[in-house]
């Protein structure tokens, strides 16, 4: 479309906005996380996530952002699969509700769930209404992972719902007569075909869900730290940016991981195609 | 500052953003201080009042806790002219030769005003009282549901009673977490053995599954709102609890609390020198002392506040201003040091983590 040159000219503000905001932040934060308070070189606080309980806290972190995605999936899959088989104009309208959260700011949709799962809050006053007893919903793992599906479902809906919409009809109707089915069909033909839209929803929604800290800050009760405040507070209560980035190495190897798996079961699947 | 060092082409362009982002030349003439306090810390009518006055623009940023202040001004991605923290706090700031000394002759409110009794405290944070003017002051101490609470609120023991589990409220702040169970011991809020600081965490982490929530500023709101039975509230977020909700009461346990006293303190990079001690000594007059106490709730060190409080209920209140006794004899934290910070601060995680 464009000559050489053209196409440089056009790429080079993008290439000095990533170097400046991504590429030089992120050496910044290798270089603080492998050296020590005398920028010598030192693995000595990539280390310390073996002690003090950070491990415990990654760990949390981890299962609860794997429940939070196949929550998520759960949700997504039936969700999606009757927008797509409804008529446009109602499935713009029940798009439209699943996006329209994402307009709003998440703190404050957060803070919303606050007063919900309180113990005066909205659920409990309705209990308390019809004499139940009340529960105890805020600051436990069950309130974390709420706010997280909450926060992040959109992203695992939106690309199952484009990959799903792509899916030809035709295929499901020759499923069809050739005698499957809706299980079948489903297992056999939607699931296989919907696959790229549902990993990469599931890194949308694991990535942002391993690393938040403001969920589990408001919801947690600051008695449950994830590893995204123990890497908050290191920056801004201990003022130790080596600890704080080392940690976020450990963290971002983890996020590289899963990126390794979901493209690894991404190639094996278009593989399979031909 | 070594750490910069790698930082320096970001820097640059940020400065060059910066720069531009700052308005026409005209600006330059425009007299300006930049302010650095705790959040909600001043009565906004008093800023305009100061504007108004002194032609000066005040820029006014906040912060939550002196942990999180400290590594934007140690770091001077920001050059603040005023600052206001809290005891332990101005004293790392002087070791770490952060603040300049303030020209009292500059300061006639400050020197007329404020208690003498105030400065005498001050001396154990900031030897010679160089550097800080005192701004506020208070205690720390449990504010309890009188219809819920049947225990007497008289020790900080009753914040490990079994019955009040999940009612209870705790400070989330490693100086003042620790500072609960070292003072349960009898021991000094300034503690340094490592062994009475680890029996102080293993009192917290038994504490732990007690704890509805750690907080700072949402204490207010959760209490007011009746959320929990009790929590450890300072001084002047309990006059403004306790005027809220009459179901809530004070109390300070009989073991001792920290006497904190936060000052206003002047930046060794500051470029407002002369705008900043204005500032200050205009805190300091009576009439925006005044308003300022009344915005807040907090105790102020200036003398002249009480006989120019109008509102009884307020003049009689032992929370706003408590009798000599209540400060009598009790501690006000000190800066330990680098080290001792990063200990404290490894001991609260922990507590939070386990």
């Amino acid at each position: 479309m464009f000559n050489h040159g053209t196409r440089n000219l056009l790429l080079t503000p993008f290439l000095i906005w990533a170097g400046l905001f991504i590429f030089i932040p992120l050496v910044c934060i290798v270089w603080y996380g492998i050296t020590d308070y005398d920028e010598n070189f030192s693995l000595i606080n990539m280390g310390l996530i073996f002690e003090r309980g950070y491990l415990d806290a990654l760990k949390l972190s981890i299962w609860l952002a794997l429940i939070s995605t196949v929550i998520c999936l759960l949700l997504s899959y039936p969700l999606c699969l009757i927008l797509t088989e409804r008529q446009r104009d109602n499935s713009t309208i029940i798009s439209l509700l699943f996006i329209l959260p994402l307009w709003m700011n998440s703190l404050l949709s957060t803070m919303a769930w606050q007063t919900i799962l309180e113990g005066n809050g909205i659920i409990n006053q309705i209990l308390r209404l019809f004499g139940l007893p009340a529960l105890q919903m805020i600051n436990t793992e069950g309130a974390i992972v709420l706010g997280m599906v909450y926060n992040f479902l959109p992203y695992m809906v939106l690309p199952l719902y484009i990959t799903l919409t792509k899916i030809d009809k035709r295929i499901l109707e020759a499923a069809r007569d050739l005698g499957a089915n809706s299980w079948q069909t489903f297992v056999r033909v939607i699931l296989p075909l919907s696959l790229p839209g549902a990993i990469s929803g599931i890194t949308m929604v694991f990535i942002p869900a391993l690393t938040t800290f403001v969920i589990s800050a408001l919801l947690g009760g600051g008695k449950l730290l994830l590893i995204g405040n123990i890497i908050e507070q290191e920056f801004t209560f201990q003022y130790d940016w080596h600890v704080g980035c080392a940690l976020s190495v450990i963290l971002m190897i983890f996020i590289v991981l899963n990126m390794i798996l979901t493209t690894y079961f991404d190639k094996s699947h278009e593989e399979e195609d031909f | 500052m070594n750490k910069l060092k790698i930082f320096a082409l970001l820097l640059v362009s940020l400065l060059a953003f910066g720069a531009a982002g700052c308005g026409g030349v005209g600006d330059k003439d425009k007299q300006v201080v930049y302010v650095y306090s705790w959040g909600d810390y001043v009565d906004p009518e008093v800023l305009r009042i100061f504007e108004k006055e002194t032609g000066i623009h005040v820029i006014l940023d906040e912060f939550d806790t002196n942990e999180s202040m400290y590594p934007r001004v140690a770091e001077g991605a920001v050059h603040y002219d005023v600052i206001c923290p809290s005891d332990y706090m101005v004293q790392k700031l002087i070791n770490n030769d952060l603040i300049q000394p303030l020209d009292f002759t500059k300061l006639e409110n400050a020197k007329k005003y404020i208690g003498e009794e105030f400065f005498k405290q001050a001396e154990t944070f900031d030897p010679g009282n160089k550097y800080s003017v005192p701004y506020c002051w208070g205690t720390v101490g449990i504010v309890y549901d009188k219809t819920k609470v049947t225990d007497p609120v008289d020790s900080w023991n009753i914040l490990w009673n079994e019955k009040y589990a999940g009612q209870i409220l705790m400070q989330d702040s490693a100086r003042d977490a620790m500072m609960i169970p070292l003072k349960l011991m009898g021991k000094s809020l300034n503690e340094t053995d490592k062994d009475v600081l680890a029996e102080a965490q293993a009192m917290l982490k038994k504490q732990k599954p007690l704890v509805q929530a750690y907080v700072i500023d949402e204490v207010k709101e959760k209490l007011i709102n009746s959320e929990a039975s009790m929590g450890v509230v300072f001084s002047g977020d309990a006059v403004i609890i306790t005027a809220q909700n009459p179901n809530m009461d004070f109390a300070i346990p009989k073991e001792g609390t920290n006497v904190w006293i936060d000052g206003w303190v002047i930046t060794k990079d500051a470029q407002n020198v002369e705008n900043a001690h204005k500032f200050i000594d205009f805190m300091c007059r009576p009439d925006i002392a005044v308003k300022n106490f009344d915005y807040l709730g907090y105790s102020t060190p200036n003398t002249a506040v009480y006989d120019l409080e109008e509102d009884e209920a307020v003049k009689n209140s032992p929370i706003a201003f408590p009798s000599p006794e209540v400060y009598k004899n009790q501690e006000t934290y000190k800066y330990l040091n680098n080290q001792m910070d990063e200990y404290y601060n490894n001991l609260w995680m922990q507590v939070k983590v386990d």
